[in-house]
């Protein structure tokens, strides 16, 4: 633990009884990406900055992104390859440093390319995973993404060599956002931390996303830290929560409430950072302006809620988890085979994910008291620890209204006024 | 066997539906997979990002009753009508209707001009966001053929 870099810098807020919090927020233009790197750094809250790349340069359709960039056209995240080096350096200049580190939040199966990008402008903090980042995320074959991973883990590995400590999240704690139960987004989580810290990281963050029952979710991430302080030994790691990832709030208080929530969610459960959503989630990409007071009313939550995680084991969530990482670390040696084997045979198998290497048998739902539950473990170690009740098809009303428990609860229409939960 | 979450039921043409090229969202898919096939008809799920080839080549093998194109990461209008230039190159496709829907823009729904660009490179229809989008949709659908419900 070098005391460099985005690890630590969350490390010593984290000590100073700080929460991290961090936007999502990313726009094709540099004045505007420099405008929201400063709005971000100035807020009252303890922050780290994000660039979030677009779409284009996600899936490594860069000739694309640069034909927005010189045609004016607006993308949905900034466009770090199609951009000169010194444009994005400008973008940067005197705001990254020790103070404020600036992570690349991107979603893509083959991330040399923005590894190589963002490492030749000095950073060296950025997330996803070769599981996450490929399944919920496109085309590529699993096997593929596996073997870029693990090229780009080995690249920015390499700026240790310099004195540098550089970051990777894993983004496995949220998959397609909603409806994976919290046992396999734990597990995936943990598997790619692991996954990074064998390909030479050592600093390094697990992400979780927010769900739909509160307990659950505290829970969830109390067998995150139990699993990472068995698996990841000598790495400096922290949790990150993500604000709710699926359908998001339409109301202004809806969507509060439910960022309060995660807030709550992140203090109370002993994790170091909190990735906000804005008020815009539902409809479009947020501005600077709506980032800022998402950042602040996360921050304002945080400061009056106090730490009280729960106890690792014992759970539900902590029982499943277990069961399938331990399942496929039996697999094989090499992690990232053995991650392979586990989805060519179904031991991990996300629910509604369309990729052609999911197995796809497994189903879930949202039970009477809100948490999110097995109907089908398709192929999946989990028989006599999962309780599993089978249901028949879903048809796409109940999809939506399963899509939708969250936003309808915390919206409220009917009430007309902000959701006590 | 196809590659591609198939409805069962080799007869009928089927509908395409396709993510925007560059998007990966799925949910929006999975979602127009069922409510098509509550509505009679076979869905071939071509999943996210699919490049513009991609679809052609289907189209021109499958020959479909629809091609329904998704997007919501706010590129959908500009990689909607990179994908529509190019399958109105193809003749052989001039019957086939091809509607496009979802969140479209970065700043919220498309205006007119928008919608009426995206209509004159060759969509049939432009479905916005709302339920009233959806609404329309399915009224769309209830007046294509359907196969044989059993
Ligand atoms: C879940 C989610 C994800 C998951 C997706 C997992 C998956 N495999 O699907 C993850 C986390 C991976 C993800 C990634 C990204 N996301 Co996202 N995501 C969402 C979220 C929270 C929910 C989407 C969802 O699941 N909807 C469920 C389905 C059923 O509903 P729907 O998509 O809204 O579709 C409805 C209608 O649009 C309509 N519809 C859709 N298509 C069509 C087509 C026709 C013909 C018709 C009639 C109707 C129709 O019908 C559906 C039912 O009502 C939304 C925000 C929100 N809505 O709250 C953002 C959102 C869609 N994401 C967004 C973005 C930008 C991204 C990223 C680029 C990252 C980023 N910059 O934040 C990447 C995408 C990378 C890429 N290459 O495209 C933006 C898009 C912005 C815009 N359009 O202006 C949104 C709106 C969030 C935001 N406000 O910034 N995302």
């Amino acid at each position: 633990m070098s005391g460099v870099g985005f690890g630590a810098f969350v490390r010593r807020a984290h000590d100073a009884g700080r929460l991290v919090v961090q936007p999502r927020m990313g726009m094709s233009s540099p004045e505007r990406m420099r405008a929201g790197l400063l709005a971000t750094r100035d807020t009252a809250a303890t922050t780290v900055g994000t660039i979030t790349l677009d779409s284009y340069t996600r899936v490594g359709d860069l000739d694309s992104a640069r034909l927005a960039v010189l045609e004016g056209v607006p993308l949905n995240g900034y466009p770090i390859a199609g951009h000169e080096r010194a444009t994005t350096r400008a973008v940067l200049d005197g705001i990254h440093g020790p103070g404020f580190p600036v992570q690349v939040r991107h979603g893509s199966a083959a991330p040399q390319h923005i590894f190589r990008a963002l490492t030749a402008v000095g950073l060296d903090a950025s997330e996803g995973g070769p599981v996450s980042y490929c399944l919920p995320y496109g085309r590529v074959p699993l096997r593929d993404s596996v073997g870029h991973w693990r090229a780009s883990c080995e690249l920015l590995a390499a700026l240790r060599d310099s004195g540098a400590e550089p970051h990777l999240e894993t983004f496995g704690g949220c998959i397609l956002g909603q409806l994976c139960p919290p046992g396999l987004l734990v597990a995936v989580s943990v598997l790619e931390a692991m996954f990074f810290h064998r390909h030479g990281i050592r600093s390094i963050s697990v992400s979780y996303a927010q769900q739909t029952d509160p307990r659950q979710d505290a829970e969830a991430v109390a067998a995150l830290r139990t699993l990472c302080a068995r698996f990841l030994p000598h790495t400096e790691w922290h949790v990150v929560v993500y604000a709710y990832m699926g359908l998001f709030p339409e109301t202004e208080h809806g969507a509060y409430a439910l960022l309060g929530k995660a807030a709550e969610l992140a203090v109370a459960s002993g994790s170091e950072r909190l990735i906000v959503k804005t008020v815009a989630e539902s409809r479009r990409i947020p501005t600077v302006a709506e980032n800022v007071a998402a950042l602040e009313h996360a921050a304002a939550v945080a400061a009056r809620t106090a730490r009280a995680p729960l106890e690792g084991t014992g759970t539900q969530t902590y029982a499943e988890a277990t069961a399938l990482v331990e399942a496929v670390l039996a697999l094989d040696d090499d992690l990232g085979r053995a991650l392979l084997t586990a989805f060519a045979t179904g031991c991990l198998d996300v629910p509604y994910c369309l990729h052609p290497d999911n197995a796809g048998f497994s189903r879930s739902y949202i039970d009477a008291d809100g948490r999110l539950c097995w109907s089908d473990i398709g192929k999946m170690p989990l028989t006599g620890i999962a309780d599993v009740r089978p249901a028949r098809a879903i048809t796409s009303d109940e999809l939506l209204g399963a899509l939708s428990h969250v936003r309808r609860r915390y919206d409220r229409y009917d009430q007309g006024e902000p959701a006590v939960l | 066997m196809s590659p591609f979450p198939t409805t069962p039921d080799p007869g009928a043409r089927p509908v395409l539906v396709a993510g925007g090229i560059s998007d990966s969202h799925t949910w929006n898919l999975v979602y127009l997979h069922l409510l098509l096939e509550e509505h009679g008809q076979r869905v071939v799920n071509l999943g996210p990002c699919v490049p513009e080839d991609l679809l052609i080549a289907e189209a021109l093998h499958r020959r479909p009753a629809l091609i329904v194109v998704s997007s919501v990461n706010g590129h959908g209008y500009h990689d909607g009508m990179r994908t529509v230039a190019r399958l109105r190159e193809h003749p052989e496709l001039d019957a086939v209707p091809v509607v496009i829907g979802g969140k479209l823009g970065i700043e919220g729904p498309p205006g007119e001009e928008e919608v009426a660009a995206l209509r004159a490179a060759g969509y049939d229809a432009v479905f916005d966001d709302s339920p009233a989008g959806v609404a329309a949709f399915r009224r769309t659908l209830a007046a294509l053929p359907q196969r044989a419900l059993v």
